[in-house]
């Protein structure tokens, strides 16, 4: 998805925030969900797309901040990654796997066939 | 023999070592309350035969001398903790079933330490919400009514069942989770205590995955010295969680008491919001007197941010959660809707297994994380989250030990009240607590007074990364000038 | 880019109706990491069991589970980027890459995106006109994914997820390879460094390598093409053919006027064709971001040095190596070193030999043995020691070329000292003129029609040399029979 040019505009007043403004349409929330592998009725998808709307609204005064050279926060805690050693202490026990499973035959789980 | 149940959990564990009444006395007691408070919908799983089990093995090991510190003591479980083979569905339709065959870190280091499960408490599903409203099994009633009113509200959320529990006397504490003040919010709206710890602080292996770089487990509980209790035993440095700390566990209990003197408590301006109540001004300001009065040092600070927390929260929450809810496909556990094909089985399958909050969510991180849009959206929100930690990091570097602040901008209000109202306004419950979250920062919700309508309210402090001690002694010394509140039993 | 830096070869294009093709390659290989245990959990990384049974409440996706990362997969992505001469990044971050799909149990892969472990590096063919060098942009690391199979019940499919979580490399070569042959030279060659690092065992069959081929066309000096993208291709010939087939129908497409679509492809080694994936109408959107469960991956620069001081020898310096320290040709060389275990035989027997006579009988005896019986160097029943002995007696003159030969079959199958099966079978070299001398003169006075012939025509001497050798049971020494043919001929 790219961004849509014809629904974002970038706040002509100021170049010192390179934030841009959108709000979606219903189209373009029928596509998330999509992606999001949500179905929606059309009553849905015209509801979510005015509370979206409501939440981009809210979240555009992040574009007030200046944000230049400040560095996308990776972890709050400053700790370094503990890592495993390479010995196998997991697995072995496909029942538990599949114990919750919806379908499941043979220890495999069972999807609607998939074409590729 | 008085009602058991009006114990705190310190005073309880004396009694169970003195012998004054057993473990399973305990226990019976609670099941007979839930039995009594099920119209509080707290519990969405009561689950005796496991608790008399546990009092049991209690009652032997406390006769053995070999007790463990919460030995007997009856808990309430959040529904976002798997507990081994007991329901564990986050209060999600999507779940349906859903019985691990594992225990998270946090329950099974309360069992270990000798607790006693009574079941499993009700929230807002997949911890989106601050009414607990949203939970597939209904909303949960606060034990808190106005005075003179019948009016059912709300006990906040998303750990709304945890809070009901603990101030309705349905256990003698209780697991929560705090992505953006579920523990704190709820805690304020009931007169509980209830404590977020530092990120990194307990494990959240085994906990339903909200937003992972927000999410903290912690406890509700009805006063300071419990929930510092609870905390010693939950929190522990976890090899199956690399985010979990690495750092001895204090004791905390033996910080409530300590003396306030000479600690500097500041004062954010920025939480002083346009058109919040009176009340929670007095409120705070009560606050500051009592810190103030028991030797404390008040300052002025500036956490200049703080309005962003929350529009960055909900960029950043969102995103992660549109990712860790991925997994709930119907394909390897819980709901499973059929489709014509497998994408058709997934949409069914979402669509009715997730409630509207939580796919208000999905849409949103999903939309923010999307093509062309992730570096206005969540990088931006990233980097202003770096900002907000450095205000407090600026703050504690100043000298600063903790900071006061409301809990939350008003107190409970009535279920459905704001079913008709813009997502965002529910949001802003939050405003508050979530700014500690972002800056993965420990803060304690204690409860100070009451409305004009009765209603309990609270204040939050907020810590140095770790140091939940100093937290536990202010709040100890907040509660000893406002005192402890519990609702009526009208139910 | 370097894509300057390759000048178009036209004996490397393709003809098409309106004249030379240039075929550009890029290609991206998935090497399974050569561990015990999975990149983020504690299952078995194993190939090969029953469903689900190397599996973890990880692997599976459990509500609540976290990734806790195994040290061993990273360290193995290290030697490889050392080993493709790349630079190593020392923080690098694993990110989310998010879709649906059964046998992708969390909703999204673990991998890296924007940071990887591995930065640039090369890969070196040896391509009949010279070295080709091919650059690497990038190494990775990130998680395999489950199995699904389609053909166990008419509306359903299985889905495995014992793969799901294997540690994989994938190395992204840029679009500098020109032809099916470079990239048959470039799988191998990778294969070879892999290997020699133990990184990755290279077993395409069982998957555990995988190569994604990225194939466009362009009329020599014009701009790239749109490309194809051929997903999962498990073999080094069918990834041949697959760049043969595939160039063809762009070229096809383009010369009848037509565009090429930018789209995923399949090869299907029956039919010989690529075809269009049909997923295709979804647009992909992966919403990479970083993962939230994994702090960024920071590495002690010392602890990289530690495992690149613990790098074996590599198969291009080995190769340069074995040229100069044996005196072997460079194409014996590369023959030699495409696997760490034949190289090292070589050198356990060429110690203190003849280089060259080692490397050829190595080559054209073992290894052609080896290759009939579909075997390795690991599993050769001829031991250093053995063949040693078997070249040494050539070498002394115990025995002839042929006679070695034969030696050598015997070893092979019935297995024995050679000097001992010399002595025991009478294979000895006969040396001793007087024997030899009689059987010429038996040959030539049986046969006194075609002596006349051979003093007339010289170079039919060889017959009588041929018969003398058959006399003599092969054992005669064939530059003394040679001699004494010539001699008793009176020829010369
Ligand atoms: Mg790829
Ligand atoms: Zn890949």
């Amino acid at each position: 998805m790219a961004p849509r040019r014809d629904r974002c505009y970038t706040r002509e007043h100021s170049s010192l925030f390179e934030g841009i403004y959108m709000s979606v349409d219903t189209a373009t929330v029928r596509r998330v969900a999509r992606l999001a592998r949500i179905k929606v009725t059309d009553d849905e998808a015209e509801r979510m797309t005015n509370e979206l709307n409501s939440i981009l609204g809210f979240v555009e005064q992040l574009n007030e901040v200046d944000v230049a050279g400040v560095e996308p926060m990776t972890s709050v805690v400053s700790v370094k990654m503990r890592r495993r050693q390479d010995v196998v202490t997991d697995g072995e026990d496909a029942a538990a796997v599949v114990a919750n499973a919806p379908v499941s035959e043979d220890n495999f789980f069972l999807v609607p066939k998939v074409v590729e | 023999m008085t009602d058991l149940t009006s114990l705190t959990l310190a005073e309880a564990r004396d009694a169970l070592k003195a012998k004054t009444f057993t473990a399973v006395e305990l226990t019976d007691a609670y099941l007979a309350a839930m039995e009594a408070a099920r119209g509080l919908n707290a519990y969405v799983v009561e689950t005796p035969e496991i608790a008399r089990d546990m009092a049991k093995a209690s009652d032997a090991r406390l006769a053995a001398g070999q007790a463990g510190p919460l030995e007997g003591l009856p808990l309430g479980i959040k529904d976002l903790y798997a507990t081994k083979g007991v329901h564990t569905q986050a209060c999600s339709h999507i779940l349906d079933r859903f019985k691990p065959v594992y225990e998270s870190t946090v329950s099974a280091n309360l069992w270990a330490d000798g607790a006693v499960m009574l079941g499993k408490l009700n929230m807002d599903e997949f911890a989106m919400g601050s009414s607990n409203e949203t939970s597939h099994y209904g909303p949960v009633v606060n034990p808190w009514r106005r005075k003179g009113s019948d009016v059912k509200l709300v006990p906040g959320g998303s750990s709304g069942g945890s809070a009901a529990a603990v101030a309705g006397r349905l256990c003698l504490g209780a697991t929560a989770t705090d992505t953006g003040g579920s523990i704190r919010q709820p805690a304020a709206f009931t007169g509980t205590v209830g404590i977020k710890p530092t990120y990194g602080r307990c494990s959240r292996w085994g906990l339903v995955a909200f937003a992972s770089s927000l999410d903290q487990a912690g406890p509700i509980a009805r006063d300071v010295r419990d929930a510092a209790i609870l905390l010693k035993s939950m929190a522990s440095v976890d090899p199956r969680d690399t985010t979990s700390v690495d750092l001895p566990v204090p004791d905390y209990e033996a910080a409530v008491g300590k003396s306030v003197k000479g600690l500097r408590i500041g004062i954010p301006k920025e939480y002083r919001l346009d058109g919040m109540p009176a009340e929670i001004d007095a409120l705070w300001r009560r606050g500051i007197d009592i810190l103030r009065e028991a030797g404390a040092e008040i300052v002025d600070i500036s956490l200049p941010h703080t309005k962003y927390a929350l529009p960055a929260y909900y960029i950043v929450a969102p995103a992660e959660a549109s990712s860790n809810l991925a997994r709930y496909d119907g394909v390897r556990y819980g709901l499973r809707v059929p489709g014509s094909d497998i994408i058709d089985m997934y949409e069914n399958t979402r669509a009715a297994g997730f409630g509207a909050e939580v796919k208000r969510r999905i849409l949103i991180g999903t939309y923010v994380l999307s093509a062309g849009y992730y570096d206005a959206y969540y990088l931006r929100a990233q980097k202003v989250r770096t900002l907000i930690k450095r205000d407090f990091e600026l703050a504690y570097a100043a000298g600063v030990d903790a900071i006061l602040t409301p809990a939350t901008p008003s107190a409970a209000f009535g279920i459905g009240e704001k079913a008709d109202a813009d997502p965002v306004e529910m949001y802003l419950n939050d405003v508050f607590t979530v700014t500690v979250n972002m800056a993965g920062l420990p803060g304690i919700a204690v409860p100070a007074g009451l409305s004009a309508e009765g209603l309990p309210l609270g204040l939050q402090l907020i810590g140095r990364p770790f140091d939940e001690e100093t937290l536990f002694t202010l709040g100890a010394a907040i509660e000893k000038a406002a005192g402890t509140f519990s609702p009526a039993k009208w139910w | 880019m370097n894509m300057a830096v390759r000048t178009p070869d036209p004996k490397k294009m393709i003809k098409g109706a309106t004249g030379d093709w240039e075929v550009i390659i890029g290609l991206e290989v998935h090497a399974q990491v050569t561990s015990n245990a999975k990149l983020f959990s504690g299952a078995s990384a194993t190939f090969g069991a029953e469903p689900n049974m190397h599996v973890s409440l990880v692997d599976a996706a459990m509500p609540g589970m976290l990734p806790v990362i195994n040290e061993e997969c990273v360290a193995q992505a290290i030697r490889t980027g050392l080993g493709l001469k790349a630079a190593i990044n020392l923080y690098s971050v694993f990110d989310r890459k998010n879709y649906f799909y059964p046998d992708l149990p969390q909703g999204y892969q673990i991998s890296q995106y924007k940071q990887p472990i591995v930065g640039e590096g090369k890969v070196l063919l040896d391509m009949p006109e010279g070295i080709v060098e091919i650059g690497i942009e990038r190494l990775h690391l990130e998680q395999d994914a489950g199995k699904s199979i389609h053909d166990q019940h008419p509306t359903m499919s299985f889905v495995d997820l014992n793969r799901s979580g294997v540690a994989l490399m994938e190395i992204v070569s840029r679009p500098d390879l020109r032809s099916s042959e470079e990239v048959k030279a470039y799988l191998a060659k990778l294969r070879t460094i892999l290997r020699y690092l133990g990184t990755c065992d290279g077993n395409m069959e069982e998957g555990s390598m995988r190569a994604d081929i990225n194939v466009s066309v362009r009329k020599p000096g014009e701009p790239l093409g749109t490309r194809c993208e051929i997903k999962n291709v498990n073999s080094m010939r069918f990834a041949a053919q697959a760049v043969e087939y595939e160039a063809r129908r762009q070229i096809g497409i383009i010369e009848d006027g037509g565009e090429i679509e930018q789209e995923t492809r399949l090869y299907d080694p029956g039919k010989g064709e690529t075809r269009s994936m049909r997923s295709k109408e979804e647009a992909h959107d992966y919403r990479y971001f970083p993962d939230p469960d994994l702090l960024p991956l920071e590495l002690d620069p010392s602890w990289v040095d530690s495992l690149k001081a613990g790098l074996p020898e590599l198969p291009d310096e080995k190769k340069a190596r074995f040229i100069g320290d044996y005196g072997v040709t460079p194409y014996d060389a590369m023959v030699l070193t495409l696997e760490r275990a034949s190289a090292d035989y070589y050198e356990q027997v060429a110690k203190g030999r003849d280089g060259k006579a080692v490397a050829n009988f190595m080559i054209n005896e073992l290894f052609g043995r080896l290759n009939k019986d579909g075997k390795g160097i690991e599993a050769s029943p001829v031991s250093p020691d053995q063949l040693g002995a078997i070249v040494d007696l050539i070498g002394d003159g115990t025995i002839s070329g042929k006679i070695a030969k034969d030696l050598f079959e015997i070893v092979y199958t019935e297995g024995g000292d050679p000097k001992a099966l010399v002595e025991a079978r009478g294979l000895r070299q006969v040396t001793d003129t007087g024997a030899i001398e009689k059987a010429v003169d038996e040959v030539i006075a049986a046969n006194p029609d075609k002596a006349e012939q051979a003093r007339a025509k010289p170079t039919l001497s060889g017959w009588f040399v041929g018969q003398v050798m058959k006399a003599t049971g092969g054992k005669a020494n064939p530059q003394a029979v040679n001699d004494l043919v010539k001699q008793k001929l009176g020829i010369e």
